[in-house]
């Protein structure tokens, strides 16, 4: 048992605790392993009755009929094939991608262009920098939404009054109650909201490039462009793939705006699949509906990340 | 951290590129200060047309009307909230990452894999079956039902993984050596060493929970048991015009988190590069 252990160890090149020193038997290991469980156990808790079993139970239900004071019937895959034959729903699938798809790329290459501007301040405007764009973030989504409405509003609204004293416009617009501009309003919202993680995150890979790569390249006559591209970029990759997860999967969650906003008004125009989910399980009351909505949400999201993971990948080691 | 020794010469292009960035400064910042201006505007001023730029006349008659509904109260449970999901998370997360990182025991890959799975699966879609879970155990409309989920997200775990692997193993051996048991090699030679890890997850759980909306609104909706964020919501459902009384409760919902998040910004900005940079 020990040996084993021993050349797991070797192979992972970490050091383990119960094998380096002098005791190894089997009752020493018998206690570390208690004693590695216990220490598992408060997490593995709140882990598998607040995380796993809800999980499970979103899968389990989504192939029952199951609605407020009715009884639970087994229906197969019927809730999979009406969401495809559901209108809305494929309004809200068709929303949530144009919002991916806007989002994401502006995101994360805004993102880049701010951090690779503001890693070379002194470490005061750096943070300084940091911190006003990641204000909409601690703001919070409430108070955020809030005062958007109203800037959006039709009559007291400060982008009408902006827009119409420069000439831009000569009517008032009522943004969030128009079709044609909602949904380009909630992702304007949504990019305040989601660019302070990812300049963090690329502040942070920028300021870990090896800066001998740097004046190597500088030396060799390499001008900015190149050193971005040839040095920087292949080495900030890994961050620019986990940006591009955590954005889409941000992204496709969208809920909390559109029911501040405009609740998936007018006429579903800024439905999300997140908002339909939510409108389907608490003003329908119709449980198994929203949970298969929301395994197929959960699939194309582990489906796009695993692309992600594979074009982004790959691109890096050629 | 500098790199190398760039150039201080003023180009056209660096102007161009510093004017740029000072003005979406000036678009970040903006809201908030909307917000903040917008609270001490009385009727009149929130509704004019050319807008009012700055308070002249300023007024707390939002804020007086804003603690004449349970303001206070609402504030008090969402302190209360993340403080509880704060303290419980960084426990749990501590002692788990701590075990994961340094010792093998049967079933640790598996349950690693798991957690990182969970991870990548949007948290929002389990509302549905975890609100049924929580009227069955009793807890909706009470805040365990918005801290406990928040403690049982696998993040944090994930991330004192990270800070723990940087722990020699050889400090805990001779721990061990010295005869300490298992609690004290925790408390006396793992958490000081984790201490920043620990310092970004507290700030990081602090925050997401005062913010995490949705949550907060499956789980919660007696007037009493409100959080701040839900009860901002609920007066801009009831009297949507109002925005000088609904600016002063963004504010009175901002303000805190932002001035918490200023304070400890440094723990912040480290745990969340820490946390995928070493990913």
């Amino acid at each position: 048992m020990a040996s084993k252990t021993k050349a797991a160890a070797a192979k992972g090149g970490e050091v383990l605790t119960y094998n380096q020193g002098t005791f190894r038997n089997s009752a020493l290991v018998r206690q570390q392993t208690l004693a590695a469980y216990l220490f598992m156990l408060p997490a593995l808790f709140f882990f598998v009755l607040f995380v796993v079993v809800p999980m499970v139970m979103c899968l389990v239900t989504s192939f029952f009929d199951y609605r407020m004071g009715k009884p639970l019937t087994f229906v197969g895959l019927a809730q999979y094939v009406k969401m495809f034959q559901d209108p809305t729903f494929l309004k809200a699938l068709q929303n949530t991608f144009i919002l991916v798809i806007v989002a994401v790329p502006a995101v994360t290459a805004f993102s880049l262009w701010v951090s690779s501007v503001v890693y070379q301040f002194s470490a005061f405007k750096r943070s300084f920098f940091r911190c006003i764009f990641y204000l909409p973030v601690v703001t919070g989504t409430v108070a955020v939404a809030v005062v958007w409405k109203w800037m959006f509003n039709k009559y007291t609204g400060l982008i009408n009054y902006v827009l119409g004293a420069t000439g831009i416009i000569h009517e008032n617009i009522s943004w969030l109650g128009d079709a044609r501009f909602a949904l380009g309003c909630i992702i304007l919202i949504l990019f305040t909201t989601s660019i302070g993680q990812p300049i963090v995150l690329y502040i942070a890979a920028l300021g870990n490039v090896d800066p001998s790569l740097i004046d190597a390249a500088e030396v060799d006559g390499a001008n900015n462009f190149q050193v971005f591209w040839q040095i920087k970029w292949p080495q900030i990759m890994p961050t620019t793939l986990y940006i591009l997860v955590i954005t889409t999967i941000n992204t496709f969650q969208c809920y909390a705006l559109i029911q501040l906003l405009t609740s998936g008004g007018p006429n579903h125009a800024t439905d999300t699949i997140m908002y339909y989910i939510y409108y389907q399980a608490f003003k329908l009351n119709d449980y198994g509906y929203g949970d298969a909505m929301g395994v197929v949400l959960a699939i194309i999201i582990a489906v796009l990340s695993a692309i992600q993971f594979k074009v982004t990948g790959s691109g890096a080691t050629d | 951290m500098e790199t190398s020794v760039k150039s201080k010469k003023l180009t056209p292009g660096k102007v161009a590129v510093d004017i740029v960035l000072f003005l979406l400064a000036v678009f970040f910042i903006f809201p908030l200060y909307w917000i903040i201006t917008g609270s001490f505007k009385d009727r009149v001023a929130v509704n004019a047309n050319p807008p009012v730029w700055f308070p002249t006349a300023p007024t707390l008659d939002n804020y007086q009307r804003l603690f004449d509904n349970p303001a206070l109260l609402w504030l008090g449970n969402t302190v209360l909230m993340a403080v509880a999901a704060m303290a419980l998370t960084c426990l749990t997360a501590a002692m788990a990452g701590y075990v994961l990182a340094k010792k093998r025991f049967p079933g640790r890959a598996l349950i690693f894999s798991i957690m990182i799975c969970a991870m990548a699966l949007p948290k929002q879609v389990i509302l549905i079956p975890l609100l049924k879970e929580m009227s069955f155990l009793g807890l909706h409309d009470t805040l365990w039902a918005v801290i406990l989920p928040t403690v049982g997200w696998p993040f944090g775990i994930f991330l004192m993984k990270q800070f723990s692997e940087t722990i020699p193993g050889e400090m805990i051996e001779a721990a061990r050596i010295d005869g300490a048991g298992e609690i004290r090699t925790f408390v006396s030679i793992i958490l000081p060493m984790v201490t920043p890890g620990l310092g970004a997850l507290a700030i990081f759980t602090f925050i997401n929970s005062w913010n995490d909306y949705f949550l907060q609104l499956i789980m919660l909706n007696s007037r009493n048991s409100l959080t701040i964020s839900l009860g901002i919501a609920k007066i801009q459902a009831e009297m949507s015009n109002d925005y000088g009384l609904i600016m002063a409760g963004a504010a009175l919902a901002a303000i805190p988190i932002i001035a918490v998040f200023l304070a400890f910004q440094k723990y912040f900005t480290q745990g969340i590069a820490m946390g995928a940079v070493k990913g």
